[in-house]
């Protein structure tokens, strides 16, 4: 287990949708060991606990990470406070990764909502090779599809609404990317539901499956234990800890 | 650079900054920032006679100024803390305090006799979990089961017996006096405060537990306070711990009686915490012309 922890500049700051923002911070040692799936944790000003975010990008070239995020209480509220060029405490990367195939595998990624996120880091390793199927529930909360198309991923892009892309869930377009081909692995981030139908299809049609869950945090890094998951070891239920045992596991050790 | 030596029922620490159970593990994840031989000790994860999984999850809640956690003592089991861990932590050059948290006064007893011929330095008797059905606090909140149960482990152990305090009484001091006459060589306190939050939205409970044990700054003049009463009213020494951050709050919280730090919640927020207070504190040390750290140790002047 290698983390670092330090101040680190944010380089871009977009808002992608509403109440969802862009971040990418100059962090070349947090890039140099970063993998697809892994999180780094968040230090907001005023708050106790760090917030963990799924890692969207590396860019080791540039020494960069780049990590997207939803306001979803007070503290990342305050997170989307922060601008460009001012500086943010981060541990990072921390967790377990992603398998990552050799590139000329085909690779389903799903993502669901702001489980879409770390999808892109994963993808870009399979290019054409991968296909991108990502939900939101409107237009309006579509984010990272160009990310996907841009870098050749095959896009089945799904509204619950039908306001953008087909309408539908994530599901229904993975059981038809399913059944038109050979499929290596299914790889997948998203709400609770999501995932239970993702991993009953990747079952069904016998491909290894990897998923990223969440769960509050408190250290990051296995510590404290207080994001417990349930999992199976030898037959047995055992509780398991998001920060360090995952946030991704293989699908036949987690109980949804 | 002072001296930072702080001596606690016969065990030396090179410095007075340990890590609190259940804050830190093992120490294991956090070596690849500083070595662990910077830090005075390392009080172990709390450790049952066999593992067990604890409460489901949330086990985490955020509040002002502090954290609730409902964890209930995860763990592997004694076995696997003294054939797994215990192996690591006697490399690190650190004093190890095992942190014993049975479920029975005969599960105590028998963690500690097996603890009795390894390596470990000192007994924590944990007798104030909140957040465990069966033991737990229920040992810690009245005089006579805090007294049962020290005295039980005291026979079993010849190892240094610190026994860690519940917050959540009427009188902190006598349950301290009680462990004192029980044989007990030093107390630790305070142990997290009963609390609870809900979602307005849901109407549920944010902790799966519905409560948990309440740590982090919020709690600090709670745990001020203590230390200095229990401090005033037993002749062993009291490790002091409750929301502990920064190098001046270990000054302030030994100012008040305690003989040495522990430090929880705060490593969440910064792992470096430890070593910053470590050297925070010997900077103040000589910056007050004050050669010795045991020289502040109770030296408030209260009105």
């Amino acid at each position: 287990m290698e983390y670092v922890q330090g101040e680190y500049r944010v380089v871009s700051k977009k808002n992608l949708a509403k109440n969802v923002f862009d971040f990418t911070i100059d962090a070349k040692n947090i890039a140099d060991l970063a993998l697809a799936g892994q999180f780094v944790h968040i230090k907001v000003d005023g708050f106790m606990l760090r917030r963990p975010i799924s890692i969207c990008e590396v860019d080791k070239e540039n020494g960069t990470i780049r990590f997207v995020f939803e306001i979803r209480g007070e503290g990342t509220e305050k997170l989307s406070q922060v601008n460009k060029g001012d500086n943010l405490d981060v541990m990072g990367p921390l967790g377990k990764g992603f398998t990552i195939l050799p590139e000329d595998k085909k690779a389903v990624v799903v993502g669901g909502g702001i489980g879409v996120p770390p999808m892109v880091e994963v993808a870009k390793n399979y290019g054409e090779n991968a296909t991108a199927i990502i939900g939101f529930r409107s237009a309006n909360a579509v984010i990272l599809d160009e990310d996907f198309k841009n870098m050749g991923a095959n896009l089945m892009l799904c509204t619950d609404d039908g306001t953008m892309g087909r309408k539908g869930f994530v599901t229904e377009a993975l059981k038809e990317r399913l059944e038109q081909g050979k499929v290596d692995i299914i790889q997948a981030c998203g709400p609770h539901m999501m995932l239970k139908g993702v991993v009953a299809l990747a079952n069904e049609y016998g491909v290894p499956c990897e998923v990223s869950l969440e769960e509050r945090m408190g250290c990051g890094v296995g510590a404290c234990l207080v994001c417990a998951c349930k999992t199976v070891k030898d037959g047995k239920e055992y509780l398991s800890h998001v920060c360090k045992d995952g946030p991704v596991f293989k699908a036949e050790d987690v109980i949804l | 650079m002072a001296d930072l030596r702080v001596n606690i029922a016969g065990v030396e620490f090179k410095n007075p900054i340990i890590p609190a159970s259940g804050a830190y593990g093992f120490g294991r994840e956090y070596e690849c920032l500083y070595p662990l031989s910077k830090l005075g000790g390392i009080s172990c994860k709390g450790t049952t006679l066999n593992g067990q999984n604890g409460n489901p999850a949330p086990r985490v809640a955020e509040t002002p100024s502090g954290m609730l956690n409902s964890v209930g003592l995860q763990n592997a089991g004694i076995d696997h803390f003294i054939e797994k861990e215990l192996p690591y932590l006697e490399k690190q050059d650190i004093v190890v305090i095992a942190n014993v948290a049975g479920h029975t006064v005969e599960d105590c007893v028998e963690i500690a006799r097996r603890l009795e011929n390894t390596s470990t330095h000192m007994i924590e008797l944990n007798i104030s979990c909140p957040n465990v059905k069966q033991g737990g606090a229920a040992f810690g909140t009245s005089c006579q089961a805090a007294e049962e149960i020290t005295k039980a482990v005291r026979k079993a152990t010849t190892k240094p017996l610190m026994v860690k305090l519940s917050p959540n009484v009427t009188s902190i001091t006598d349950i301290a006096k009680a462990v004192e006459s029980a044989g007990a060589d030093a107390v630790s306190l305070i142990n997290t405060l009963l609390g609870m939050r809900i979602d307005i939205n849901t109407r549920r409970p944010i902790l799966k537990n519905n409560v948990g044990g309440l740590s982090g700054p919020a709690v600090f003049p709670v745990a001020v306070r203590m230390v200095w009463q229990v401090a005033n009213s037993v002749n062993i020494p009291v490790v002091g711990m409750g929301g502990v951050s920064t190098y001046k709050d270990a000054v302030e919280m030994m100012l008040a009686g305690a003989s040495a730090i522990q430090i929880g919640a705060a490593i969440f927020a910064d792992p470096f915490t430890p070593v910053k207070v470590i050297d925070g504190m010997n900077e103040f040390l000589d910056n007050n012309n004050i050669e010795k750290v045991t020289d502040i140790i109770g030296k408030v002047q209260p009105w």
